[in-house]
């Protein structure tokens, strides 16, 4: 069996969650008996991203494509070469994490194939058998595909990150053409010195009843600062528009498990819990002693959050 | 310039959905049925592009049993001009959804499609990016703004760390995002109104496509629950306690 990883960059590194797609990989490979890994590593002035798919442990071969036409990673250019690539190099499994990038492209890929994809798989039972959350979560689904070619999106929370130590060989392959049908204008990225929410240990979340923007900022930001957590939302507090969409955690913003989830004036709507249900620690500040935010923290502290969490902030000094 | 918009009916996203006790599928005996949320976002921008004068016409289509034609009337009455049953069982696969989509588009030769980038109740955020390719258009997914100016769209993405805009060739396929617009409560006149237009229906078999399933559903289980629960008395407690017994800070 031969399995294809395709690896996610943004300005030529690599990004994170491709570890936790490469781990997904070594889990089909093991359940399978063995497998060869490879992992395509596309983009512009990819040596650097090469280099460093190359140094993950179990990964046989990187497969380098360098053009301008896949440095925007758009969908049209990097669909056609993967589809390319599961031809002449017979692939048997195309995985990618289940982030913006690897959503875009991976169904792209499997009606290309003519194959039926398995999305956002949480746990690999073998290959062709899968689970994978369906109604935001509240229901796990256990699944079979027998499609040739299996076309997978994993959930990045779910797996480990794969380990460095490995030295793969590295292939440069010709690219393919630029397809012509889109192209990147521009990206306005959150800037921010803080830890990436989907990866970070620590997370600091604030619901509706934060108040205001404002408030948010005045009391998470120096609790975040002291933690060096990253900071989260709820859907509420994104909708009332205290924060970027980018900040929401949950079912329709991002999947988060860290070990510390601290989640302040979140009611706990099922879309939330969707969101951060996996992490290990939950604690929950909320004046609603009946809040269902309540039902799923491991610590629950009941109470007025514009004194509790200056107090909390200033405990951690 | 016509607009296809194709819905799904879903189990509204109000309902705590259960398991069947056997775990053979999911509890939808009496459950309210909706237009996919996702879908009403589509509907509505695609409306506010015929009301810009950028569309001429809005055709819906869905594809599923009876109670589709109660969702596809929901998005008449938003303000879609037509729409296209498409007569099958519930519950096919996104790959089948995408090549009869596909048929309907060679049918009625839209030059842009707008759908919700995902269904609320089996979450494969599939079928639009299926469709664009097996169009060979160009896709833009997970869509906050849209601006069409002649034969480019561009579109604003909601992508992991914020966002990123695209210059997309038309005809193309645009999934939308919540954030991309508001969608409008229907009048009572217009549900009315709703009523009397046009709503064609097609046997999926007259589509020449195999709607074989190709993934089996196994078991439907309740995730597993967390043993949440103890509350502290104040700040000093909480503290202690995540430092000695859960040892995260």
């Amino acid at each position: 069996m031969r399995i294809l990883v395709i690896a996610e960059q943004e300005n030529g590194s690599l990004v994170e969650t491709s570890l936790n797609a490469i781990n997904a990989a070594q889990k089909l490979a093991a359940s399978h008996g063995s497998a060869a890994i490879d992992v395509l590593a596309a983009g512009h002035n990819t040596d650097a991203l090469a280099a460093e798919c190359a140094a993950v442990a179990g990964v046989d071969e990187v497969i380098q494509v360098d053009a301008p036409q896949y440095a925007a990673s758009l969908a049209e250019n990097i669909t056609t070469l993967v589809v390319e690539l599961v031809r002449t190099r017979d692939y048997q499994a195309v995985i990618c994490a289940s982030t913006s990038v690897g959503k875009n492209i991976s169904p792209r890929i499997a009606a290309l194939l003519d194959v039926a994809q398995v999305s956002d798989v949480t746990e690999i039972i073998g290959v062709g058998t899968y689970i994978r959350p369906i109604y935001a979560g509240n229901i796990m689904l256990t699944c079979e595909s027998a499609e040739p070619v299996q076309v997978l999106t994993v959930r990045p929370t779910a797996f480990d990150k794969a380990d460095l130590g490995g030295s793969a060989t590295v292939t440069r392959l010709d690219a393919g053409e630029d397809a012509g049908l889109s192209s990147l204008l521009g990206r306005e990225l959150s800037k921010s010195d803080r830890p990436v929410l989907s990866s970070a240990p620590i997370v600091v979340s604030g619901g509706r009843g934060m108040g205001s923007g404002d408030n948010y900022q005045r009391l998470l930001e120096p609790l975040a600062d002291k933690l060096g957590a990253a900071l989260g939302a709820s859907r509420a507090a994104v909708d009332a528009g205290f924060v970027p969409n980018d900040y929401q955690v949950g079912q329709t913003g991002k999947i988060v498990a860290p070990e510390l989830y601290l989640a302040v004036g979140i009611s706990g709507a099922i879309q939330h819990l969707a969101g951060m249900s996996d992490a290990k620690v939950i604690v929950a500040i909320n004046k609603d002693p009946d809040a269902p935010i309540f039902q799923v923290a491991d610590y629950g502290l009941e109470g007025d959050l514009n004194e509790l969490v200056p107090e909390l902030t200033e405990c951690l000094a | 310039m016509k607009i296809l918009v194709p819905v799904k009916r879903v189990v509204d996203h109000n309902v705590k959905v259960r398991v069947k006790s056997d775990g053979s599928g999911v509890d939808l005996d009496n459950v309210k049925m909706s237009i996919n949320p996702f879908d009403e976002i589509a509907v509505e921008e695609a409306v506010r592009l015929k009301e810009a004068g950028s569309a001429s016409e809005v055709v819906v289509v869905s594809l599923g049993g009876k109670g589709c034609q109660e969702t596809l009337r929901t998005a008449l009455a938003v303000g879609a001009d037509r729409a296209i049953h498409i007569d099958a069982e519930d519950g096919v696969e996104p790959l089948a959804v995408s090549k009869c989509l596909k048929q309907v588009v060679s049918r009625e030769d839209p030059e842009l499609v707008i759908m919700g980038k995902q269904a609320i109740d089996d979450d494969c955020n599939q079928t639009g990016q299926m469709l664009s390719a097996l169009l060979g258009w160009s896709q833009g997914t997970f869509a906050s703004e849209l601006k069409l100016n002649g034969d480019k769209a561009t579109v604003t993405r909601e992508i992991d760390g914020g966002l990123e805009t695209l210059e997309l060739a038309m005809p193309a396929v645009i999934t939308c995002d919540l954030r991309l617009n508001e969608p409008r409560y229907a009048s009572l006149p217009n549900i009315m109104k709703a009523k009397r237009k046009p709503m064609e229906q097609i046997p999926v078999s007259e589509l020449g496509v195999d709607i074989t399933p190709r993934i089996q559903p196994v078991k439907f289980a309740a995730p597993a629950p967390r043993s949440g629960g103890m509350k502290v008395a104040d700040v000093a407690e909480l503290v202690e306690k995540l430092r000695s017994e859960a040892r995260v800070l």
